[in-house]
């Protein structure tokens, strides 16, 4: 399983980010391969409008099987995202990435 | 003669001005008012006309045709503004974020992406005895204020160009819809108040007029309360001085009513005066 978590850093320490379109980093854990992959996601500071969207695109790249992020896509990115067969876990800002992929594991995260 | 009535900080009284202004001149001279406000136009609360024309706007937005579409992903590299995206096999288009450059649609390989009309909001122009006055209101959810301030300038320019004093009601800020509202215009009225907020806010949109290379005065409203900072910053900065509209609850009373001052209140009238006499000095330059 392939796993993207909305973060504000590069370790497993960082903090999750609460915002789906605005995300500082997206932090994809590869489960099989025990493997972990930063994307740098700071170039939508400069975007007025359509973060949304623009994260979202991302996500057709990256193809993961599970989002984990904190106040969950907004309206325009929850389109964006409807095509992509991918299981969205919300709430969970206020965790370290670390945290909240455990608490994934533990099926202790909303499920959108 | 175009003057846009214009403010940095929201809620300073450009409607007051506008409305009360307009009123007041087009006794003696053939005047428009425009409200180009378009998030939020309500001169019409005040000015009580008959409607006599209205015209539904639209903006520019592509529309995905499926069976002539190649997938090739040029559309979506090419938008600046992440409004057309491919999902795996469906291009979408997110119309709320297109700002109608036509890329994604000229650049379409196979014409799979032609421009077609999205609603954006209405104009209705209506007549007050002699005033003309037209009101553009942007759609519920509409982001975009732009393209229709632009249209509604159009309209004005072209059906009214007549009329002897233009008054446009612009949106508060320093941000783009401002800029639309005020560029073609001959002279610009800021209105601020006498608070640390309405000082700071006077300050950009100075700024903002002035990397315009616009001309502008200002018009302190609700004289009397606060301090005198925003006075002693136009002494400074060298800026005109119009008027003074003292703070005043009866003003107030009758504004929360929907009522017009202009034939009410003395010192309003004054007020009014003072702005007739410096637009007929600026008229005459």
């Amino acid at each position: 399983m392939k796993i993207a978590l909305t973060s504000t850093g590069k370790e497993w320490s960082s903090e999750i980010d609460a915002r789906f379109g605005r995300t500082e980093f997206i932090f994809v854990y590869d489960e099989e391969a025990d493997s972990v992959e930063i994307i740098d996601n700071s170039a939508v500071k400069n975007e007025a409008h359509g973060a949304g969207s623009a994260t979202a695109q991302k996500m057709y790249e990256i193809k993961p099987d599970v989002l984990i992020t904190g106040n969950g896509p907004g309206e325009t990115a929850a389109k964006a995202l409807q095509k992509l067969e991918m299981k969205i876990f919300v709430d969970a800002h206020n965790l370290t990435i670390k945290e909240a992929y455990e608490k994934y594991k533990k099926g202790e995260l909303k499920q959108l | 003669m175009k003057i846009a009535i214009a403010s940095g900080k929201g809620g300073t009284g450009k409607t007051l001005i506008s409305t009360n202004l307009t009123k007041y001149l087009s006794e003696k001279r053939s005047v428009i008012l425009a409200d180009i406000d378009v998030e939020e136009p309500n001169t019409n609360l005040f000015i009580k006309g008959k409607p006599i024309n209205t015209t539904k706007q639209f903006r520019m937005v592509p529309q995905w045709y499926k069976d002539k579409c190649i997938l090739c992903g040029e559309c979506q590299a090419n938008c600046k503004f992440n409004a057309i995206m491919q999902m795996i096999d469906v291009i979408n288009v997110f119309e709320e974020l297109c700002h109608g450059c036509y890329a994604c649609s000229g650049l379409c390989p196979t014409t799979a992406l032609p421009m077609v009309e999205y609603p954006t909001g209405e104009t209705v122009e209506y007549q007050s005895d002699s005033l003309v006055l037209i009101e553009s209101r942007l759609n519920i959810g509409e982001e975009q204020a732009v393209p229709l301030i632009n249209k509604t300038h159009k309209i004005v320019d072209e059906k009214y160009e007549n009329r002897e004093i233009k008054i446009y009601d612009s949106p508060p800020g320093t941000s783009c819809p401002v800029i639309a509202a005020t560029e073609d215009v001959d002279f610009v009225i800021l209105v601020t108040e006498p608070t640390a907020f309405g000082l700071n806010d006077l300050k950009l949109a100075v700024e903002t007029m002035r990397f315009l290379d616009k001309e502008f005065a200002v018009i302190i409203n609700r004289y009397g309360m606060g301090n005198d900072d925003v006075e002693k910053y136009c002494q400074q900065e060298n800026i005109d001085l119009i008027a003074k509209i003292p703070f005043d609850v009866e003003i107030a009373k009758y504004y929360s009513k929907g009522e017009l001052i202009y034939n009410k209140l003395d010192s309003f009238k004054n007020s009014l005066k003072e702005i007739e006499n410096y637009l007929n000095r600026i008229i005459k330059n």
